[in-house]
C-alpha cells in the first residue's frame, strides 16, 4: 500500500468517525444535518484520493462535482424540513418528534 | 506535490470537523464547517483538481454556510442559563470523541503500517486526451442529466414545503 493511499484512508476514516459519532450523540436537527455534511466531506476526500492515485483526475473531478450537487440539494431539502419541524413543534430536539408514535 | 502540505491540510480538516461538532454555539459550528470545506478546497487545488476545488469553495464553503446561517437565524436561540445547562450535557456527550478519534487513528496505523511500502505513486497527471471538460460533457452525459433532475427535485421539494407552511 502506498503512503498516499494510507494518508487518504486514515483522514477519511477520521472524518467519517467524527460525523457518525455526532450523528449518534446529538439531538439538535441542525447539528444532525451538519454531521451528514461531514460524512459527505469524507466521501469526497476518498473519491479525490482514488482519482489522484490512479492518475485519472478528470473522472474524479466529475464525480466530486456530482457529489457536491447532491450535497447541496440534500442540505436544502433537509433545512426546509428542519424549519418546518421547528415551526410546528417549536423545538429542534429530535427526541420530541413523536407525533406519529402509535 | 509536497506530501507534508497534504498531511497538514488533512489534519487541519479533521481538527476543524471535530471542532464543528463539539462547538456549543450553532453559528460557530457553521463557521467551522465552512473552514473544513475551505481546507478541502485547498487540498483539491494541491491535488491538481482545480475545477472541483472551485465548486467546493463556492458551493460548500459559501452557499451551504449561508443556508446554515439563515436556518439558525430563523430558530430561537437559548438563554444564557439554558445554554449553560445544555453545554454541560454536550460536554459529557462529546468528551469521548477525541478518545475515539485517537483509538481509530492508532488502530488504522497498526493495520496499515505492515503493508506500507513508502512509495508515493504520485500519479495526479490526467491521462492523455481526457481532460475534465471532455469527461463531463462527452463521457458522462447521463450524470449531467441526473444532476439536473436532482436539482429540480430539490427545488420542487423546497417550494412545496414552504407553500404548506404558508397555508397554515
Amino acid at each position: 500500500m502506498s503512503l498516499l493511499l494510507a494518508i487518504f484512508i486514515i483522514a477519511t476514516a477520521l472524518l467519517f468517525v467524527t460525523g457518525l459519532y455526532s450523528l449518534l450523540v446529538t439531538r439538535n436537527l441542525i447539528r444532525i444535518v451538519m454531521s451528514l455534511e461531514i460524512l459527505t466531506k469524507g466521501v469526497t476526500l476518498i473519491m479525490l484520493g482514488a482519482g489522484y492515485i490512479n492518475g485519472n483526475m478528470a473522472a474524479a473531478q466529475a464525480y466530486v462535482i456530482t457529489i457536491i450537487i447532491l450535497e447541496v440539494v440534500l442540505l436544502a431539502v433537509a433545512t426546509g424540513i428542519v424549519l418546518g419541524v421547528y415551526r410546528r413543534n417549536g423545538s429542534l430536539n429530535a427526541r420530541k418528534l413523536n407525533n406519529l408514535k402509535g | 506535490m509536497n506530501i507534508t502540505i497534504l498531511i497538514i491540510l488533512l489534519a487541519g480538516m479533521v481538527v476543524s470537523a471535530a471542532a464543528c461538532v463539539m462547538m456549543r454555539n450553532l453559528l460557530h459550528a457553521a463557521i467551522m464547517l465552512a473552514i473544513t470545506s475551505a481546507i478541502l478546497a485547498v487540498a483539491m487545488f494541491v491535488l491538481n483538481a482545480p475545477l472541483a476545488g472551485v465548486f467546493e469553495l463556492s458551493v460548500c464553503a459559501g452557499l451551504i454556510t449561508v443556508i446554515f446561517v439563515s436556518a439558525i437565524s430563523m430558530t430561537k436561540t437559548y438563554t444564557k442559563e439554558e445554554l449553560k445547562i445544555k453545554s454541560r450535557v454536550r460536554l459529557k456527550r462529546f468528551a469521548f470523541l477525541p478518545v475515539v478519534l485517537i483509538v481509530v487513528f492508532v488502530v488504522l496505523c497498526a493495520f496499515i503500517w505492515p503493508h506500507l511500502d513508502a512509495s508515493l505513486q504520485a500519479a495526479g497527471i490526467a491521462q492523455a486526451g481526457s481532460n475534465v471538460q471532455d469527461t463531463i460533457w462527452n463521457k458522462r452525459q447521463i450524470d449531467l442529466l441526473g444532476q439536473i433532475i436532482i436539482i429540480l427535485a430539490g427545488v420542487f421539494g423546497v417550494v412545496i414545503f414552504f407553500k404548506e407552511s404558508e397555508k397554515k
